[in-house]
């Protein structure tokens, strides 16, 4: 056996890649230090960024590390994964000097891996308070809120349905960005401050509503999303035809080899980011044509613009104002997708009559956005929802159930793993003001 | 393109770069590649009893991720034959007869070792001798080098005894390990010595390895003060040949300006302050002889466009440079902020407020800019605003007319002139 990758695991050679002392150091000494820096501001858990950026440039990395993961606690994953362009990076004022900004994502990288990945303990569980906290899911949510939890002194157990902890950041988020293995690794060093996991349970299934209610003096619910289910067109049982996370979590879990989209043909079905992280990873399983196909035109495509460049840069074709009206198969298998051409006529989006064509391919990817956990989410007396079933939460993500907290994606309807852990963060703060007093 | 010509104290150079007597001058293969390059002019490692160097031999200072601002070396003279250098001299002088060929030497203090050593450099027929009174360890310890350039009446004995044989101009190379570089140059004038090349190396102990608490370069897990260079070294450099050009004693002493060129800026200045040649080292040793294109190239753009030939350039800031008591008090200045430029990043604030005069205001706007603005009426003009502005001419420092006429500290001591006034406190 070589210990070359294969080309296909090449394909996903990390986005953001490690840098070394000096490079690290010579954009370390790029950042100006800003007085009331507009960075911080933009960062959801507002890391002190040129204070963790000045101790690199000290070679101060574990004081440097601490400063991140004492705001974020994921801040090893946020490294990776976050969307700079849009945060932190997007507000540094070098902008305006039209110079590339500080790469703070890759400095951020550079301080945390050694710590987290190396599995050093940088913060310890304070003596138990004697309080319990159950937490509904083990995703970045549950994650942020219990390990703030667990410095404060609670117990805290995290009810996780899956087989791994981590929720979308382990098996939703692209391969390139974040590997599996980068993942849990991550999750290990968090638990060393005491967070326990149970995974393969799932909440109202596994184990009651009830008993979490009963054994435990609050409850976060950090659930996150459902699936992308059917759009509800014809032929959609057809073999080829999935939903994307599940595609994505098996390319995640699985060696590429195995997952191969060789000489395929793929459509991916969305304009949001899930869909773009579906058509680059299927251009980098080596597919050989890949379409992303969306209802409205590209002015209104949700997916971040950097983001549109790299499936661009991947080869993907996007196809514009395309409404997926059915699956046509042949002997129970996919072999193409139907669209009718759509057009905005007095601002509602029309279909144009006689425009219909089929895009023949071998996978239809649905990426046309997660549903809500609604059964789940009912079954917590007094937690009420939004009329887009999302779960109401105060500022501070106490529930209209007085014992039960929230936050990520189940509150905001999916927003980044930065923001559920800030979320979290702030709903263990709440926890703590409610409860820790006596 | 301006005649770059050099004449520093009789020795002529195609131009004033020369190579200063270290690494890259160390054979004479070097020596005509540098040459071929476009260097005007080598000083020879320094020759004279053959020693034996440690291996590893050099440290740097590395500053916000930028490698070698500074180097240091704990690197003795020639480690290579007396007669091997000798017949390299004679092979360089007979090919590149128009470039300058200067010979270092450091031998004993012994007037008969100092005549040997000066007759065999100039039967190989080096054009000029460098006197090494300047390498501030090793040699030292063994009452050469650095051990002469501390005690002026050293320098003034042996320059003696080196020009009862010299026929060649005679440099005589200052160590900056001193209290006051005037009394040195003063010795080396009265020795007879031609001209005086400055600075060697500064004393220093470069830095620690925090791992092994030893210093750098580690030699066998310990080390030694060695020689200090490079960029950092610049402006302790330029003021020690300037304080040598308007010392009366010495005013017109030919000089041959070393420490810390790396561009044909430096240069520029170390002939503005009255040196004939400059000697570069460090900077070759970083990125070779091919810097010569640009060295050579840019000073003479910027004679050029000056309309300036190098004898108006040497020595031109020279009146410029005066003692502080004769600088004008009442000569304001403020800081202005061109908002247009500014991108909010606070450094001046944050600089004004901690470290200078509490003259600058900060507020978060409604887009969550920072804006900032002086206070002219608390700003005392002391610059530090402007030295911290990352963006290019965003804070100016502005003339304020005071309405006074110019008045020195002698002048307002001795009741002659009148002072503005100064914001409070001040
Ligand atoms: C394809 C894709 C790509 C993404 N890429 C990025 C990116 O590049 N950068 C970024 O910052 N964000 C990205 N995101 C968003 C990010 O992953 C989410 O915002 C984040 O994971 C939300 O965290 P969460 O804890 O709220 O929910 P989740 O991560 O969804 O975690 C919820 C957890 O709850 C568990 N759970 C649910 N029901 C039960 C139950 N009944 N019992 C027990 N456990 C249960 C789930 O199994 C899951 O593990 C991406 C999302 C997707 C879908
Ligand atoms: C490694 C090294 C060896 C040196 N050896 C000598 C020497 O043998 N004789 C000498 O006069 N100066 C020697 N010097 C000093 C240089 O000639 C020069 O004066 C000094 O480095 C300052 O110039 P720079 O800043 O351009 O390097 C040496 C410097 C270095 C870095
Ligand atoms: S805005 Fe940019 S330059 Fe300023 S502190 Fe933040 S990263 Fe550094
Ligand atoms: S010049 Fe000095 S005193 Fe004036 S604003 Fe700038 S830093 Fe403050
Ligand atoms: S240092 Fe310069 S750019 Fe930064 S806030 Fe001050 S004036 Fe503006």
């Amino acid at each position: 056996m070589s210990d070359q990758p294969s080309a296909l695991a090449t394909n996903f050679a990390d986005y953001k890649p490690l840098m070394d002392r000096n490079a690290a150091l010579v954009e370390a000494n790029r950042c100006l230090n800003c007085f009331d820096a507009p960075c911080i501001r933009a960062c959801p858990t507002a890391i002190d960024i040129p204070g963790f950026i000045k101790k690199i440039a000290t070679d101060n990395l574990k004081g440097s590390a601490r400063k991140i993961l004492e705001a974020n606690i994921l801040g090893a994953s946020c490294a990776r994964v976050c969307p700079t362009q849009e945060l932190c990076e997007g507000a540094c004022v070098l902008h305006d000097l039209h110079e590339e900004p500080i790469q703070i994502g890759r400095l951020q990288r550079y301080a945390t891996d050694r710590v987290v990945l190396e599995k050093k303990p940088l913060f310890a569980a304070a003596p138990k308070n004697g309080k319990r906290v159950a937490l509904v899911g083990a995703g970045p949510a549950s994650l942020g809120c219990a390990a703030e939890l667990a410095q404060l002194g609670y117990e805290t157990v995290c009810f996780e349905k899956q087989a791994q902890p981590g929720g979308l950041n382990t098996y939703g988020i692209a391969d390139y960005k974040m590997d599996y293995a980068t993942a849990l690794a991550e999750i290990e060093w968090v638990q060393q401050m005491g967070v326990e996991i149970r995974c393969n349970t799932e909440v109202g299934k596994d184990v009651s509503v009830e008993s979490l209610m009963n054994d435990f003096d609050a409850v976060f619910l950090g659930i996150g999303l459902d699936g992308v289910g059917p759009l509800g067109i014809p032929g959609e049982d057809l073999d080829g035809v999935r939903d994307c996370l599940e595609f994505i979590a098996e390319l995640k879990v699985r060696p590429k080899e195995e997952v191969s989209l060789v000489g395929k043909t793929v459509v991916v079905l969305g304009g949001g980011n899930t869909a773009i992280d579906a058509t680059t990873q299927s251009a980098r399983l080596g597919a050989e044509r890949v379409y992303m196909a969306y209802r409205r035109d590209a002015a209104a495509m949700g997916a971040y613009k950097h983001e549109q460049e790299l499936a661009k840069k991947d080869g993907a074709v996007f196809v514009y104002n395309a409404q997926p009206v059915g699956i046509e198969g042949a002997n129970g298998k996919v072999t193409g997708v139907k669209f009718v051409k759509t057009a905005v006529v007095n601002g509602r989006l029309e279909y144009v009559d006689g425009s219909e064509y089929v895009l023949d391919c071998d996978v239809v990817l649905r990426a046309t956005g997660q549903g809500k956990l609604t059964g789940l989410i009912a079954m917590f007396d007094g937690v009420e929802t939004d009329s887009k079933g999302r779960v109401k939460s105060a500022e501070d993500g106490q529930t209209t159930n007085p014992k039960i907290w929230t936050g990520g994606d189940c509150v905001s309807g999916g927003k980044e793993v930065v923001n559920a852990v800030a979320e979290g963060k702030r709903a263990a703060q709440s926890i703590h003001a409610k409860l820790g007093a006596n | 393109m301006a005649d770059l010509k050099c004449n520093t104290a009789g020795i002529i150079s195609p131009n004033p770069f020369w190579l200063a007597s270290a690494p890259p001058t160390n054979t004479g293969d070097q020596i005509m590649r540098a040459f071929d390059a476009g260097w005007g002019g080598a000083v020879w490692k320094t020759l004279g009893e053959p020693i034996v160097n440690v291996w590893s031999r050099y440290g740097s200072v590395d500053i916000n991720g930028v490698k070698m601002m500074g180097l240091n070396n704990i690197e003795l003279i020639t480690d290579r034959p007396l007669d091997v250098n000798l017949k390299e001299i004679y092979e360089v002088k007979k090919r590149y007869p128009n470039h300058a060929v200067i010979v270092s030497l450091m031998v004993e203090s012994k007037r008969e070792a100092w005549h040997e050593i000066v007759k065999k450099a100039e039967d190989a027929g080096g054009d000029g001798l460098e006197l090494n009174f300047g390498c501030p360890h090793g040699m030292s310890e063994r009452g050469m080098g650095g051990a002469v350039g501390q005690v002026p009446e050293y320098i003034e004995q042996i320059t003696g005894w080196v020009k009862e044989v010299a026929t060649v101009p005679v440099l005589v190379k200052l160590t900056p390990n001193i209290a006051d570089i005037r009394y040195a140059a003063r010795a080396a004038k009265a020795g007879g010595g031609d001209g005086v090349s400055l600075i060697n190396t500064i004393n220093s102990i470069i830095g620690l390895d925090l791992d092994t608490l030893a210093p750098n370069p580690p030699v066998n897990g310990l080390g030694s003060h060695g020689g200090f260079c490079g960029p950092a070294v610049k402006p302790i450099a330029l003021n020690m040949v300037s304080q040598i050009g308007t010392d009366p004693e010495t005013l017109g002493l030919p000089i041959s300006g070393i420490g810390g060129v790396s561009t044909w800026r430096d240069a520029a200045e170390f002939i503005a302050l009255g040196s004939s040649s400059v000697q570069v080292c460090t900077a070759v040793m970083h990125y070779g002889f091919r810097i010569i294109e640009d060295l050579v190239d840019g000073l003479s753009n910027y004679l050029d466009e000056k309309g300036m030939t190098m004898d108006e350039l040497r020595g031109a800031s020279l009146p410029k440079i005066r003692d502080w008591k004769e600088l004008d008090l009442n000569y304001k200045v403020n800081a202005r902020i061109d908002q247009e430029k500014c991108i909010g990043c606070g450094l001046c604030y944050t600089a004004c407020e901690d470290g200078a005069h509490q003259a600058i205001f900060s507020r978060r706007r409604e887009d969550g800019r920072t804006f900032v603005e002086v206070k002219p009426d608390a700003c005392v003009g002391c610059n530090l605003c402007s030295l911290v502005c990352p963006v290019d001419g965003c804070i100016d420092m502005v003339e304020i007319p005071t309405g006074f006429d110019p008045c020195s500290w002698e002048q307002y001591q001795s009741g002659e002139g009148k002072l503005a006034p100064r914001p409070a406190g001040h």
